[in-house]
């Protein structure tokens, strides 16, 4: 068992979170498993943006039985016929990147304080070591808090927009998601792919589309994972430039709680580090941060999360775990 | 002790210990901040001869007396990377040749050198051609240039996955072809952008045919890049026109030409990166660099008197072991003081090809930040 069980708030039977798809695809497999070989299957690209509808080679994957959604092209559309939708996603945009610059100053010195309270050596005094355990936690508990304040913050601008633009019963927005609600009442799985992670979420929440979809299986990987986490967080240890910390960037869709999915982790985080495995675990504890790397995933089966063969997760003493073979 | 210390700590070594010795190290043996360099071979003298600035150009290597080993040691800084060439003197003749027991070379457009690598120094794997990464595509152009009356050819790079419809940051490089082949920067480009370190981006090559004139701070390169080639550009391909989408790279000439022509058009390229710019100036009196130098020395002497601002950020690299290192320096606070943004490295190497290609990934990056954080495929 990866995590122990959440409740689901979307109460859907079947969640699952896959790899990254393109080199060694193992979507068709878990289609397979979880739905058989009948039924349409509902499909977002919105976060390969302009290349939305260059889907062919993940129809073909599927056996043709894909019906792209198209929300990066709806929202286009959207934007084309309601400009003053589309300033104020732009203000809400502007805002929430200051929001997030804002953040971004305080997490920088409060991870280089955590990281430097980790390197101490522990003392060979009981109860110095004590003190040190004690500022340790103290400083990781200052990292959650203020995550937690961002998301708050964000939740918040989020909260206003929808208010202020009548986002649920826009207009402009109202009869897509008529046509989406159709569309996903039909299909037998709905299928998220990757790409740009704040694009690809804007998106998909302009439509509530997670209200529109029934009880059937779920399937995403990449950011189409992230996004249907509580908080959606963007991590790289080695960037070309700037420290490589991780950030809360955004409030996710909430279809799940308890896991951060991590795609691509053996290329974007130092495994072998056990101190940035330890800080990056301790800090989002009690949620499970699952390594997405190709072939792995992970199933939410109405019950627990179970782990494909593969498939790790990060721990709080700085080394990765294997989760559960089914 | 040295290697070499324990070879010789008995006397002449005999012919196998020689060969025992060349053949159990890989030369120039590095041992800590030690390099050894050696030669086997008759010869009356054995010179290194290096470009490193400061450092007298020929040194002498000692010969192992009544043997044909010759060895030469010093230190190398970390991270140092040097280019050379052994001198064989025999009588009269002096041969330049590349060291026989050293398999890395530099290669430059006049031929190759050998390379030391000192202890922490790696090839960037970032320049090498990878094969599951999605490659861009070379499409080549000729311009009719009206300021230099002649036609010119212009390489553009299109990123894997180019559409119409989407619009692309713009970088032209100076010296391209010398880029691609020996800074490997059309691989460097597919990895940065497969990498998400860069955004996907369009980028034209251009070449001069008289390079130590045109890219000398001669008004007709730049009319040629902000009039002719820029907007025809524009006019082919979706780009992002604005000036934080335009950028020029140019290595010591080509970073004269680069800001030269941002200088003369202030605010139309955004973005600067100059490596080893020949930015040589004098505070009083003449210079010595030559009669090519002349333009260049004048127009840094105005730029320094009125500089503007040329552009909104600027990359600036240059190596420590090149005798531009202290024009370079010198110029940082006055970049520094026309409000660009400006970010200056400097590395243990000197000037060449392979300095230039090493920089390429922080100078990119910088200047056109990638969508590394943002997209998850």
């Amino acid at each position: 068992m990866v995590t122990k069980a959440k409740t689901n708030p979307g109460g859907w039977n079947r969640i699952v979170l896959l790899g990254p798809q393109r080199r060694k695809p193992t979507l068709a497999e878990a289609v397979a498993e979880h739905i058989g070989p009948r039924g349409m299957l509902a499909a977002i690209t919105a976060g390969w943006e302009e290349r939305e509808d260059e889907d062919q080679e993940l129809s073909d994957h599927l056996g043709g039985r894909v019906r792209n959604l198209r929300i990066h092209a709806r929202v286009e559309q959207i934007f084309e016929r309601d400009p003053k939708l589309f300033e104020a996603m732009q203000r809400r945009h502007h805002r929430l990147r200051y929001l997030q610059d804002l953040y971004r100053r305080r997490l920088g010195h409060m991870l280089d304080s955590a990281r430097e309270f980790m390197r101490l050596e522990d003392p060979e005094d009981e109860g110095e070591k004590l003190l040190l355990d004690e500022q340790r936690e103290d400083a990781m508990g200052a990292i959650r808090r203020l995550d937690e304040q961002h998301l708050a913050a964000i939740a918040g601008v989020h909260a206003r927009f929808r208010e202020n633009h009548r986002i649920p019963d826009r207009k402009s927005i109202v009869h897509h998601k008529e046509e989406l609600r159709t569309i996903l009442g039909d299909a037998a799985g709905l299928c998220i792919a990757g790409g740009h992670v704040a694009v690809l979420l804007n998106r998909v929440r302009l439509f509530d589309l997670l209200e529109l979809w029934p009880d059937r299986p779920l399937f995403a990987w990449s950011a189409g994972a992230m996004i249907l986490a509580d908080r959606t967080v963007v991590f790289h240890d080695t960037p070309p430039q700037g420290p490589g910390n991780a950030e809360v960037l955004e409030v996710g869709l909430g279809a799940f709680h308890g896991v951060i999915p991590l795609p691509h982790a053996r290329k974007r985080l130092k495994l072998d580090d056990p101190l940035r495995v330890k800080l990056f675990a301790r800090r989002f504890a009690p949620h499970a941060c699952i390594a997405l790397d190709d072939e792995t995933g992970v199933t939410w089966n109405g019950k627990r999360w179970i782990g494909r063969a593969g498939t790790e997760i990060l721990t709080v003493d700085g080394t990765l775990d294997p989760a559960r073979k089914r | 002790m040295l290697a070499i210390r324990r070879l010789e700590k008995n006397g002449p070594p005999r012919p196998a210990e020689i060969e025992g010795f060349l053949g159990a190290h890989e030369f120039p043996l590095i041992e800590g901040r030690t390099v050894t360099f050696a030669f086997q071979g008759e010869a009356d003298e054995v010179h290194l001869r290096h470009w490193i600035y400061g450092l007298g150009s020929t040194q002498a290597f000692e010969r192992i007396s009544g043997t044909n080993l010759w060895y030469l040691v010093f230190e190398i800084p970390e991270e140092s990377r040097v280019e050379y060439k052994l001198e064989v003197v025999i009588g009269d003749q002096h041969r330049l040749i590349r060291d026989p027991l050293n398999p890395n070379v530099a290669r430059d457009p006049y031929g190759a050198n050998s390379v030391v690598h000192a202890h922490g120094y790696e090839v960037p794997e970032w320049s090498f051609e990878h094969q599951d990464v999605r490659r861009g595509k070379l499409r080549e152009h000729v311009i009719a240039s009206d300021v230099f009356g002649d036609k010119r050819p212009v390489s553009v790079y299109l990123p894997a996955r180019f559409r119409e419809n989407r619009r692309y940051p713009l970088l032209v490089v100076h010296d391209g072809s010398d880029y691609i082949r020996f800074s490997r920067l059309k691989d460097t480009l597919d990895n940065l952008i497969e990498r998400l370190e860069i955004p996907a981006m369009i980028v034209a090559f251009i070449d001069s045919p008289a390079r130590l004139q045109e890219y000398a701070a001669d008004d007709r390169h730049a009319d040629f890049l902000n009039k002719e080639l820029v907007p025809l550009l524009e006019e082919t391909y979706p780009l992002v026109a604005e000036p934080s989408a335009r950028g020029l790279l140019g290595a010591s000439f080509g970073a004269i030409a680069s800001l030269h022509a941002a200088w003369r058009n202030p605010g139309f390229f955004g973005r600067l990166l100059l490596q080893s710019g020949s930015f040589a100036f004098t505070d009083i009196g003449d210079h010595d660099r030559g009669p090519l130098f002349d333009p260049v020395v004048e127009f840094m002497n105005t730029f320094r008197e009125d500089p503007g601002r040329p552009s909104e950020k600027l990359f600036q690299s240059c190596g420590t072991y090149e005798s531009m290192i202290y024009y370079n320096r010198s110029m940082v606070p006055l970049f520094q003081s026309t409000g660009m943004d400006v970010r200056f490295v400097e590395a243990r190497d000197g000037h060449n090809w392979e300095n230039w290609r090493d920089r390429l990934r922080e100078g990119l990056s910088w200047l056109f930040p990638g969508p590394l954080w943002m997209v998850y495929e």
